[in-house]
This record gives C-alpha cells, sequence and structure tokens, in this order.
C-alpha cells in the first residue's frame, strides 16, 4: 500500500483498522539466487537495488537480529560528501544525490534535513587543510564554502569565541548539501521497498557458515537451516571479520566501539550539525530536542557494543569547550556500535577472492550516509559480477597492490583513526 | 572500563594506558615477497573472544606489557611483560 494524504484521508473513515504491516514477515526458503547476510542499512539498500535492477532474482536478507538493531539504528546520522580524495567525493557524492529523492523513491519519510555541516577552524594550520579539502570539493563539482567568524557568530553565536578558549575558533567550512536523516526510518524505508518487491527479510537468523566448492559459493548456513544460493553479499558492518573466516578470508579490518550519547531535551538552539577536529568532537540536535554527541572510536579492539567511561568523558569535555551552555546539562542515553574499521579508513566493496562471494563492509565511522549510494553500487557489482565503476577504488585487493585510499593519512593503525 | 593488573604498579585504570594493537603479529622473515610484507602489514585476525594485545602503561611505569582480553567480555586474562617480543 503506498503511503499518502490518500491513504491516511482513506483509513480515517475506517478508525485507522485497515493499515497492513510495512514488510512480510514470510518463512526462509530452501533457496535463492542472491542472499545477503545483515539487514542493516547496507543489508537492505543492497536487496532493495537488487529487486530494482533485476526483480526476476529470489533475494533474501538474513538478519540475525532486529533489522536496523546494529550501527544503521546506533549511529548520529551525519550525511555529507565533503571529502578529499576524489574516489571518497565521487563516490560519497553520488550517495548524497541519491539521498535527496529517497524518501520520494522509498515512499518513506527518512526525515531528511539538508541543515548543513560546520567543521570548526581552530589555527591557521586548520584553516589552510580545510581551505584545501574544500577547494579539492570545488574541483569535484560538490558544494563547499568558508566561514569567516562573523558569519559564523551570526550562524552560531552559541558557540565559545573567546580567546582564552582551549582551542580557539577561528573560521569554519561549511557543506550545506549535508544533514541528517531518521536512521531507524532508513531500515524500515528499504526494508518496506524491498519487500513490496519480493525481498525476503528474515529476522532472528543468524549465519553460522558458508559453504564452498571449487572455491565458489553454493550454499549458507543459518540458525533457521541450510539455504541453496548462487551469491552472497556480506553487509555485517562490525562481524566482516567473522563471516569472512568462515571460508578462510583474512581481512585489513579490526572491530573497535564508537560511542554516542544524547542530553535530556532543550528548547531548539542548534539548527546545523557542528564538528571540531580538534576537539574530536561533533554535535547537533535531534528533532525531540535532545543535543545529540559523538566522538572517535574508544580505541581497543571490542565486539562489546557498551562503550567504555574514559572515552565519555573525553567526548562530553570537547561538547562543552566548543558549547559551554551545554555543562548544565544531563546525559540521558549513551550507547556504542561495533565498527568495522580498515586499514586505510575507506571502505572495502566488491568482489573476494571466494567467486560469487562479495563484500560490503569497512565503513569505518561513517557508512550511514553511504547506505543509498553503496547498496545502489554493490547491487550491481554482484549482478554484474564485476566492480562497479564508482567503488571500483574499494577494491579488496588495494592492499596487496598499495592503492590505498587514507583521507587522514592515519595509515594501518586503525585504533588511531 | 578495564582494570589492567600491571606487573610493576598493581591494578590501574585504563586511563593510565595507551592500546598497541594486534600482539600475535610476526615480521616475515623471507625478504622481497611483497604480498606476505602487505599482508603483515594490514591483516588482521580480529577475533571475537581473546585477544592478544600490546598495552603501554604510559602514565605509569611506562613499560610495555602483552595483555590476553576478551573482546566481547573485556575480561582480562593474563597480563605480561613484552620483553620476549623480537627474540
Ligand atoms: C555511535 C555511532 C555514530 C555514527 N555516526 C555516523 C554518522 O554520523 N554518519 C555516518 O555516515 N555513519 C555513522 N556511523 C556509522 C554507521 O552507523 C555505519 O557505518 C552503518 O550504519 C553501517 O551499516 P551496516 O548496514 O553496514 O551495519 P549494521 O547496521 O551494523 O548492520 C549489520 C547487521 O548485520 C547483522 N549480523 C552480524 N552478523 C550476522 C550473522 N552472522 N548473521 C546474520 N546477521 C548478522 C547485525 O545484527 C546487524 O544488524 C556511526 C556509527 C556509530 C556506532
Ligand atoms: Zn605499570
Amino acid at each position: 500500500m503506498r503511503y499518502s494524504l490518500f491513504s491516511i484521508a482513506r483509513h480515517a473513515l475506517n478508525s485507522h483498522k485497515g493499515w497492513t504491516e510495512a514488510w512480510k514477515k514470510p518463512p526462509l526458503q530452501k533457496q535463492y539466487d542472491v542472499v545477503i547476510i545483515g539487514g542493516g542499512g547496507h543489508g537492505l539498500a543492497t536487496a532493495y537495488y537488487l529487486a530494482k535492477f533485476n526483480n526476476n532474482l529470489r533475494v533474501a536478507v538474513l538478519e540475525k537480529g532486529w533489522i536496523g538493531g546494529g550501527n544503521t539504528g546506533r549511529n548520529t546520522t551525519g550525511i555529507r560528501s565533503n571529502y578529499f580524495l576524489t574516489e571518497n567525493a565521487k563516490f560519497y557524492d553520488h550517495s548524497l544525490k541519491l539521498w535527496e529523492n529517497l524518501t520520494q523513491e522509498l515512499n518513506f519519510n527518512l526525515m531528511f534535513s539538508q541543515r548543513g555541516m560546520v567543521s570548526l577552524c581552530h589555527s591557521s594550520s586548520d584553516g589552510e587543510r580545510l581551505a584545501t579539502r574544500y577547494n579539492a570539493l570545488r574541483l569535484n563539482d560538490i558544494d563547499g564554502d568558508t566561514l569567516t567568524l562573523d558569519q559564523l557568530k551570526i550562524m552560531l553565536p552559541d558557540l565559545n569565541y573567546s580567546p582564552a578558549a582551549r582551542f580557539p575558533i577561528s573560521g569554519a567550512v561549511i557543506q550545506r548539501r549535508a544533514g541528517v536523516a531518521r536512521h531507524d526510518a532508513v531500515a524500515w524505508g528499504f526494508a518496506r521497498a524491498a519487500s513490496r518487491l519480493g525481498v525476503d527479510i528474515i529476522e532472528n537468523c543468524e549465519v553460522t557458515n558458508i559453504d564452498i566448492s571449487k572455491n565458489c559459493v553454493t550454499s549458507i548456513q543459518t540458525s533457521k537451516g541450510n539455504v541453496a544460493c548462487e551469491k552472497i553479499g556480506i553487509c555485517v558492518a562490525g562481524h566482516t571479520s567473522e563471516i569472512a573466516r568462515m571460508v578462510g578470508l583474512k581481512l585489513p579490518m579490526e572491530t573497535h566501539l564508537l560511542q554516542a550519547m544524547v542530553t535530556e531535551p532543550v528548547k531548539p538552539f542548534l539548527n546545523t550539525l557542528v564538528v571540531s577536529p580538534a576537539l574530536h568532537c561533533y554535535i547537533s540536535q535531534t528533532d525531540k530536542g535532545e543535543i545529540l554527541i559523538g566522538g572517535g572510536i574508544d580505541g581497543y579492539n571490542s565486539y562489546s557494543q557498551r562503550g567504555t567511561w574514559p572515552k565519555i568523558e573525553e567526548i562530553v569535555s570537547g561538547a562543552i569547550s566548543m558549547f559551554p551552555r551545554l555543562r548544565g546539562l544531563r546525559l540521558m542515553r549513551t550507547w556504542a556500535g561495533i565498527m568495522d574499521m580498515t586499514m586505510d579508513g575507506a571502505p572495502i566493496i566488491g568482489q573476494t577472492p571466494i567467486k560469487h562471494l562479495y563484500i560490503n563492509g569497512g565503513w569505518c565511522i561513517g557508512g550511514f550516509k553511504a547506505i543509498p549510494g553503496a547498496g545502489w553500487c554493490f547491487a550491481q557489482t554482484i549482478l554484474n559480477d564485476q566492480p562497479h565503476p564508482l567503488t571500483e577504488p574499494f577494491s579488496l585487493d588495494r592492499f596487496r597492490t598499495g592503492r590505498l585510499l587514507s583521507e587522514s593519512g592515519a595509515g594501518n593503525q586503525p585504533h588511531k583513526q | 572500563m578495564l582494570l589492567i593488573p600491571c606487573p610493576f604498579c598493581g591494578p590501574r585504570s585504563e586511563d593510565e594506558f595507551t592500546f598497541g594493537g594486534d600482539a600475535t603479529l610476526v615480521t616475515p622473515k623471507e625478504e622481497g615477497n611483497i604480498e606476505a610484507a602487505a599482508d603483515h602489514i594490514f591483516l588482521r585476525d580480529n577475533p571475537k573472544g581473546w585477544h592478544k594485545e600490546y598495552w603501554v602503561h604510559r602514565y605509569g611505569c611506562r613499560r610495555w606489557m602483552i595483555v590476553v582480553r576478551h573482546t566481547v567480555t573485556h575480561k582480562i586474562k593474563s597480563v605480561s611483560l613484552a620483553t620476549a617480543i623480537n627474540q
């Protein structure tokens, strides 16, 4: 059923008793053309685009918990394409363009709000670095502006402009097309749209092994039984190494915690995303009024999905340095997700040494924004059994060929990214 | 929050330590094998379970140590000084 003003009116006549479930809950079949492991944003988007590009395919998404219960439901929803490296910039801007029409495409309100993202400069070298990045953006036809201190003060009067601040603010850059979306709605919207195209979404179904014959995928073992399949796409974020281990693959990846937290809700005072690279902290205000705060990863390998205290203290102190008036607020909730941190900070999308086994992962701390873009490219990679031009640079073999994509120059130390 | 039992300083908060990554990596002996070198630099076991890893007690005795820690429960099984490395 399409959602529209008319469907609301029609159902209102029947006291809203006629609404049906947004996506079906079919039983697991014995055989599929493509099985996607992981019902986060990436798995669901991939399944949706697979079904959209070839509606004859039998596609299933297998999720061990509930859809959107992983990082997709835990992130701070920053969506942007302000990347320096051309490969990154082109890919993420493709994704951002898909976001701009996604609510309409999925017929599901993602509450996508392009409220802009401001990155603060705290020194002249900060300023030069960000100006270089934003000039590179413009060369790639992506929007980006610099803001003087006076412009910034009008936009964000509550920042700490004191010259005595821990990191005094000297200016900023802004990508105005950047924004936020409702994370749950992204999972639900893709699930509903995929289900309408015939994709089976199976929750509480954990993949426990992958069967291979003559170096090619043949079937998959799950907590709900075995399934024969032609192709498999891995979209499991922090568990990518665990799935790869099933087929004897070792990946350039470590799993780390990333936390976020919200304060109690307050009246609207922040209508954009603000990030301070120097303070390793970023802030936005949710539609409910909470101040949403995030920072860097906790710093040691973990699959626990539970954050640690020292990091919360560090992130909060950064937030208060930026906006001193946050000092009086109480934290309401904190949580963590487990991140698939690659050795160069860029994702891995494409084929593996095993035929018909494909990886979409290594999103590090920023794969929410990539959900439509990567789903779009990854679906075509699986369909055609060859890399999509936009994601070809993100191939797994770049770690052997040396064509790394190190945006921050952090190198092979995920725990320091 | 970890309480890491330093062999010199006793149980201390993780705040005082810095993580140094996977301690199972062994530099390949063979020279000139680019693929082996790349695999050594980039590939990780990344286990969901017990993980052997380096930590340095930066705000304490400043010694490097090898900690065996569980990546789901964060329990610490053993701590030893990282003296035997590369011998
Ligand atoms: C605190 C935090 C803040 C973030 N902020 C941002 C941000 O501002 N902007 C941004 O772009 N990104 C951000 N991210 C990153 C972003 O959330 C992720 O990169 C993205 O959601 C990954 O989506 P996914 O579908 O790959 O993973 P997930 O949503 O984690 O989905 C993977 C799914 O696989 C399932 N799974 C795992 N193993 C198995 C198995 N064996 N069998 C079946 N299913 C399995 C899991 O249960 C899970 O549901 C943030 C992340 C966190 C944690
Ligand atoms: Zn010590």
